[in-house]
């Protein structure tokens, strides 16, 4: 079987590119070129990521990634859902950090509404949305290890990642898929006891990210493989629009949780947004653990000031969203993500645009992979850091 | 506009977001056809479709909107399912098919909306266009870099071509599938087939028809 009958239909136009580059480079330098398929189904990629690479020896020379393995059509979903079902689609989009999804749909919800959660809610939500995204990056922590042939850290990880994904399950009933947040608040208040053991977890993630630090930051081959790989300048960050770590690391000081105004407790809290000026790999993942650390103290200070009363307003058992439009996007563990809300003054939305942050940080591979050689690509995957259902949606 | 009065355009980010809609103006004069400003939180700007591209790079060098957020496209059309609801063994209802616009307004059924955003100044711009009934719109490839996935998600979903793309392959669709998911005529084929049991929830339960539109505390 020839190579070309064994790509499907839709990879044909990329074939052809591939075998024009490949031409060039037998005339050039007189050697033969390799088609390389990563995925869909392979470690590296989290998931059912597929990326095609045109290889020179041991150099990649193009690279496209081939999205879409799983899609669910969730833009399509919402159209035929009333705005609370809405959650328990959204949730599923980013499920490592399942509850930083709901967010901000509900917040552009209560816009259309003209309603803001009671002040105890807004610091539950926050704490649980940093509850999940210390969740989320904690699995990142210990994958990045795996994916440089590191095993220690991925079984800390695990065992840390427990505690967390124990108090997310405590309060809100799923480890997963909580479903917790509604239109004017929560769906419970925060069980007894809560409160201390979430203290004593932060203690042990802030030990966590200690032993990440000195194991695999501090760690020479680590360096070695990660540092000055994969560079990624300011302005092209801006201009693919990568967010959250991503943008950070690449010497842009810009943080949602701080740079916007939003009914969330983030403004109530001290917490550093950590930059990097170097913009490979290595800044990348060092800014996610950072980050973590600043969730921790995140959590903490919330605890400390946590109001009392109710934690869900006045809404009507019924909800109709009146006719308008809303943006909200939120700082979630990936970067941002954010819907765009038109409602009709139906039960449910007309049409609900999803801005997930994986999709536009995946975009940036073809460009990013030009060049770098074979291991590199898996590192540096690992540092772009996408989850697959927020790419797809 | 003026429209906004004098305190509200005391507070924080409105001058800015005046500021905006006057330097598009002047940059881009006719071809802004409206503009929307909710003073302290978010504005929204039409531009003619020929002036797509000629706006992106306005927002991206005059206004300094350096952060590409997304883009896509919007059908205006209201369903003609519904929301789905319906028994599929009960013939198909009436229902209206007026074409009604959101935000700024429009004359065409699609419209291609984005957004883009200041990373220093921390405002946004969702700025949108009419599409014509040759379904092309400049590509916005060369203001952002970024735009390629955007454009390439919204042909496939929607059917609209943007001029300048250099490859507009599917990227979740075989090759040869026919139609675009995101139509609002397209059925959603799961409800097509079997009644929808969500529908349960937005009834009232027996006795409590009453107080449902009241307001409720839990």
């Amino acid at each position: 079987m020839s190579a070309d009958t064994m790509l499907g239909d839709r990879q044909k136009l990329a074939y052809i590119a591939s075998q024009a580059a490949d031409a060039r480079l037998n005339v050039e330098l007189e050697t033969e070129g390799m088609t390389l398929n990563i995925g869909p189904q392979h470690p590296a990629t989290h998931g059912t990521l597929r990326i095609i690479c045109r290889l020179d020896g041991e150099q990649v020379i193009w690279a496209e990634p081939s999205a879409g393995y799983m899609h669910r059509g969730y833009e399509k979903l919402t159209e035929v859902r009333t705005f609370p079902q809405v959650t328990t689609l959204v949730n599923r989009i980013d499920w490592l950090g399942s509850f930083a999804n709901e967010v901000p749909f509900i917040l552009a919800a209560e816009k259309l509404m003209g309603i803001e959660a009671p002040p105890r809610a807004q610091h539950i939500r926050t704490i649980l949305f940093e509850l999940s995204r210390i969740a989320n990056v904690s699995l990142f922590l210990g994958d990045l290890g795996v994916q440089m042939g590191a095993i220690t850290p991925v079984f800390m990880a695990f065992r840390d990642r427990e505690y967390v994904l124990n108090l997310i399950e405590g309060a809100t009933g799923g480890r997963f898929h909580p479903n917790f947040d509604r239109i004017g608040g929560l769906k419970d208040d925060l069980p007894k006891g809560w409160i201390d053991e979430t203290r004593g977890v932060m203690r042990k993630l802030r030990k966590f990210c200690d032993e990440m630090d000195d194991l695999l930051f501090g760690n020479e081959i680590f360096q070695s493989r990660t540092r000055g790989i994969g560079v990624i300048p300011k302005e092209v960050a801006l201009q693919y629009g990568l967010s959250g770590a991503n943008l950070r690391a690449s010497g842009v000081d810009y943080d949602l949780r701080r740079d916007q105004t939003i009914p969330m407790a983030w403004s109530k809290t001290n917490f550093k947004v950590w930059t990097h000026p170097d913009g490979d790999s290595f800044a990348r993942c060092w800014i996610r653990l950072q980050e973590t650390r600043e969730s921790t103290k995140i959590v903490d200070q919330l605890l400390d000031t946590l109001p009392a009363g109710p934690v869900m307003a006045k809404v009507p058992r019924i909800i109709k969203v009146p006719e308008g439009e809303a943006w909200v996007s939120t700082e979630n563990p990936l970067g941002e993500m954010g819907y765009y809300v038109i409602s009709k003054g139906d039960l449910g939305p007309f049409r609900v645009k999803i801005r997930s942050a994986s999709f536009n940080n995946i975009s940036i591979v073809p460009w990013l992979l030009r060049g770098v050689y074979v291991p590199d690509v898996i590192t540096i995957l690992a540092s772009l850091y996408f989850i697959l259902g927020d790419i797809d949606r | 506009m003026s429209a906004v009065d004098a305190p509200i355009a005391e507070l924080p980010g409105d001058a800015l977001r005046e500021r905006a809609v006057d330097q598009l103006r002047s940059r881009l004069g006719e071809a802004l056809v409206d503009t929307l400003v909710k003073p302290g939180d978010d504005m929204w700007v039409r531009v003619r479709t020929d002036a797509w591209r000629e706006a992106g790079i306005a927002l991206r060098d005059t206004i300094g909107l350096d952060y590409f957020c997304f883009l896509s496209a919007i059908d205006w059309m209201p369903s003609p399912y519904g929301r789905g609801e319906d028994d599929p063994t009960e013939p198909q209802q009436e229902r209206p098919t007026e074409v009604v616009q959101g935000y700024t307004g429009g004359e065409t059924r699609f419209q291609v909306f984005a957004r883009a955003v200041s990373t220093t100044l921390h405002f946004g711009v969702n700025i949108r266009t009419d599409v014509g009934d040759d379904l092309t719109v400049p590509s916005w490839m060369p203001v952002y870099a970024g735009a390629n996935w955007h454009e390439r998600e919204c042909h496939e979903m929607f059917g609209i071509t943007f001029a300048g793309h250099p490859d507009l392959r599917n990227m979740y669709l075989p090759s040869g599938f026919e139609g675009h998911p995101m139509r609002k005529d397209f059925p959603l084929l799961a409800r097509m087939v079997k009644p929808w049991p969500g529908i349960v929830d937005v009834e009232p339960l027996p006795g409590e028809a009453a107080e449902a539109e009241e307001g409720s505390d839990s």
